[in-house]
């Protein structure tokens, strides 16, 4: 670990978050912490509101209650200027990758520096090269994100992330899709940046091989509530039968309704109940 | 951008002064481009750059290819230790000659 | 008194106009306010440190507009000389065929170049304009550009709707002389007018005003085509197909809605 991080320094700061998607109450109260230069790991099976936690913390969406602190500042809170000069300190490499079809690798990595910097145009190419040899990309930046392979796009991705060296860096979900390879490859670039630029990660994902091989720290959500919080140790010496079971691959073996479950099967409709 | 240039017996001393950073590397890039058309070996000395981001080693990388492309020595001095290790995950460690100061750094252009 | 199934279809089938009512006053309220926005942004862009680009600006108006110049010329030209058919045709019955010329000039630039050449744009770059959003939303390419603190509609929509309020314009002038042109051609052959004297009549009946009638209601065109398609594009969902949905939702409420604007703009300007 890097001796010049201050282990005690909030990026992020999450209290009691409440949102709700429509009607329905998605986060239930969450609250967690991301500290400087740590990987977290956000964890949890679908329906548990992982994906909508992280779209909150990347400002996409507003909250009904709670507050988001991130650098200090309360996202809720911030003009449009302000927000987006907090942007710049942050990166978002999203599942698909979502670079611009119309553009090059190249073209896709400097269009943060196009947009928000004054940098001459061959600085902003010699930093996109930059990010691509650190990606393990070199000499892709001409091609279009259509000739790219899956592991590929993910990297690019991640070089568009990382080009303007935010202080926190989202990742949704790297290794889905990606064979055990690649993935790995991809684990070892978020570690290779945490290490060298002492970035804060926080990385949604389900994969437990790239939890284990990360995560500083994990957050385990359950249908929008905390099920655990604490570093990675902390979670293998968990007492929780629910988190045992998440580890090890264990479906949840909950006590069978003989009666439902043979109502199920031939599909009988109870009365007043909706139907299939 | 704080700087100041000075000319030791036959070859220049470029001290940058303050971060270097997406706001003023431009400038940066400026005066290390402008030293280089002087046609001299060339010390960059960093002593007083704390922080450098990417654009800043893109700079550097910039003035260094000018300067080898006309057959001029150039070399970075006194680079601290975090600069060092943004410098370092770019892999400029293998590009550049970084000498521990400015004199070992003139010693090494002349 | 009608059974229980029948009132509750009747109420479904009420319930189902409110809905799509509402549905379709939100879209509108969603094309006014994109409109606003884009506005905004073209004026305050700069100030914001977030600029229109001028070369997306140009790109669109290259794909909108110089792109589309052999179909509108194409249709133009055979409206122009169907024109000339129709009109000699009908006009003979009166005796009548030499008077065809003001038929032709009018119908041309006052309501055939302009509509043909809004739903040629309609089609083209309107669908495209669905699609590419559509597609972009599905991708998270819309979310990837508010992270990385890029207005979409600053960044997307405006140019766009320059592209179109410019060129659709440009496009039906264009297609005005194109089918004059035509008709003219046709005119010669037929009744052997000469080209000089179908064009000094030409010249002389098109007032500026008629000219203005065709070109401003292409301007409002141009801003339908463009909003209506920004707006079903962001309204995708479910993947691909839902692109495809989306795209021919946006062709067909652009076509929809110009013709509907032709009409009223005609009597509201005609009163």
């Amino acid at each position: 670990m890097n001796p010049n991080i201050n282990p005690d320094h909030k990026l992020i700061e999450v209290e009691d978050l409440v949102t709700h998607y429509g009607s329905r109450m998605i986060l239930k109260g969450v609250s967690l912490d991301v500290r400087e230069g740590e990987i977290m790991v956000i964890m949890g099976g679908s329906g548990s509101g992982k994906s909508t936690l992280l779209r909150h913390l990347m400002a996409l969406e507003r909250h009904t209650s709670g507050t988001i602190r991130i650098l200090g500042e309360d996202i809720a809170r911030l003009g449009t200027r302000e927000l987006v000069e907090l942007r710049t300190n942050t990166g978002v490499a999203f599942q698909g990758g979502a670079l611009f079809s119309s553009m090059t690798v190249g073209e896709n990595i400097m269009l943060p520096l196009y947009e928000h910097t004054d940098l001459d145009r061959k600085t902003m190419e010699i930093m996109a090269r930059m990010k691509l040899e650190v990606v393990s990309l070199a000499g892709f930046e001409n091609l279009m994100p259509s000739e790219l392979s899956g592991g590929m796009i993910k990297r690019a991705a991640m070089a568009r992330a990382i080009v303007m060296d935010p202080k926190i860096l989202f990742c949704d979900e790297p290794s889905a899709g990606l064979d055990p390879v690649v993935s790995s490859a991809l684990d070892e670039l978020i570690l290779r940046l945490r290490d060298a630029m002492r970035m804060s990660v926080v990385v949604v994902t389900h994969e437990l091989e790239s939890v284990f091989k990360i995560a500083d720290r994990v957050t385990v959500l359950d249908q929008g509530k905390i099920l655990f919080i604490g570093t990675l140790d902390e979670l293998r010496a968990s007492p929780s039968e629910r988190i045992q079971n998440l580890l090890n691959r264990r479906p949840e073996d909950a006590d069978l309704d003989v009666d439902a479950y043979l109502t199920r099967l031939t599909g009988e409709t109870v009365p007043g109940a909706a139907s299939l | 951008m704080k700087h100041q240039i000075k000319e030791d017996n036959g070859a220049l001393v470029v001290a940058l002064e303050g971060d270097v950073d997406l706001k003023t590397s431009p400038d940066a890039r400026k005066i290390l481009l402008d030293a280089v058309t002087r046609n001299l070996p060339m010390v960059v000395d960093l002593s007083g750059v704390l922080y450098i981001d990417s654009s800043g080693v893109a700079s550097l990388i910039e003035a260094f290819q000018k300067a080898r492309k006309s057959g001029h020595k150039f070399v970075l001095a006194a680079v601290s230790e975090s600069a060092l290790r943004v410098l370092n995950l770019a892999r400029m460690d293998k590009v550049f000659a970084i000498c521990p100061s400015v004199a070992e750094g003139l010693a090494k252009v002349r | 008194m009608a059974s229980n199934s029948q009132t509750s279809s009747i109420t479904a089938t009420i319930e189902k106009i409110g809905r799509t009512t509402v549905t379709a006053v939100e879209e509108i309220g969603n094309g006014g306010a994109l409109i606003f926005e884009s506005l905004y942004w073209l004026v305050m862009g700069r100030r914001l440190r977030q600029p229109v680009r001028l070369p997306s600006i140009f790109a669109q108006m290259m794909e909108i507009g110089i792109h589309a110049i052999p179909i509108v010329a194409l249709m133009a030209a055979t409206i122009g000389v169907m024109l000339a058919i129709q009109g000699i045709h009908t006009l003979r019955i009166f005796g009548a065929e030499s008077r065809v010329t003001i038929g032709i000039a009018l119908s041309i630039t006052r309501e055939f170049a302009p509509l043909i050449t809004g739903i040629l744009v309609a089609g083209r770059s309107g669908s495209a304009l669905a699609a590419r959003i559509g597609t972009m939303k599905i991708n998270q390419e819309i979310d990837a550009l508010y992270v990385m603190g890029i207005n979409p509609v600053r960044f997307l929509v405006v140019p766009a709707l320059l592209g179109t309020v410019i060129m659709v314009p440009c496009l039906t002038f264009f297609s005005d002389i194109v089918g004059l042109f035509a008709a003219g051609l046709y005119v010669n052959a037929e009744l052997s007018i000469s080209m000089a004297a179908y064009f000094d009549e030409v010249r002389e009946i098109l007032t500026t005003d008629h000219l203005m009638h065709g070109l401003s209601k292409s301007a409002i065109f141009a801003v339908l085509i463009a909003v209506i398609g920004v707006v079903n594009g962001a309204a995708v969902t479910g993947g691909a197909e839902g692109v495809g949905r989306v795209t021919t939702r946006a062709v067909v409420q652009s076509i929809s809605a110009i013709v509907v604007t032709d009409m009223i703009f005609a009597f509201v300007v005609t009163r």
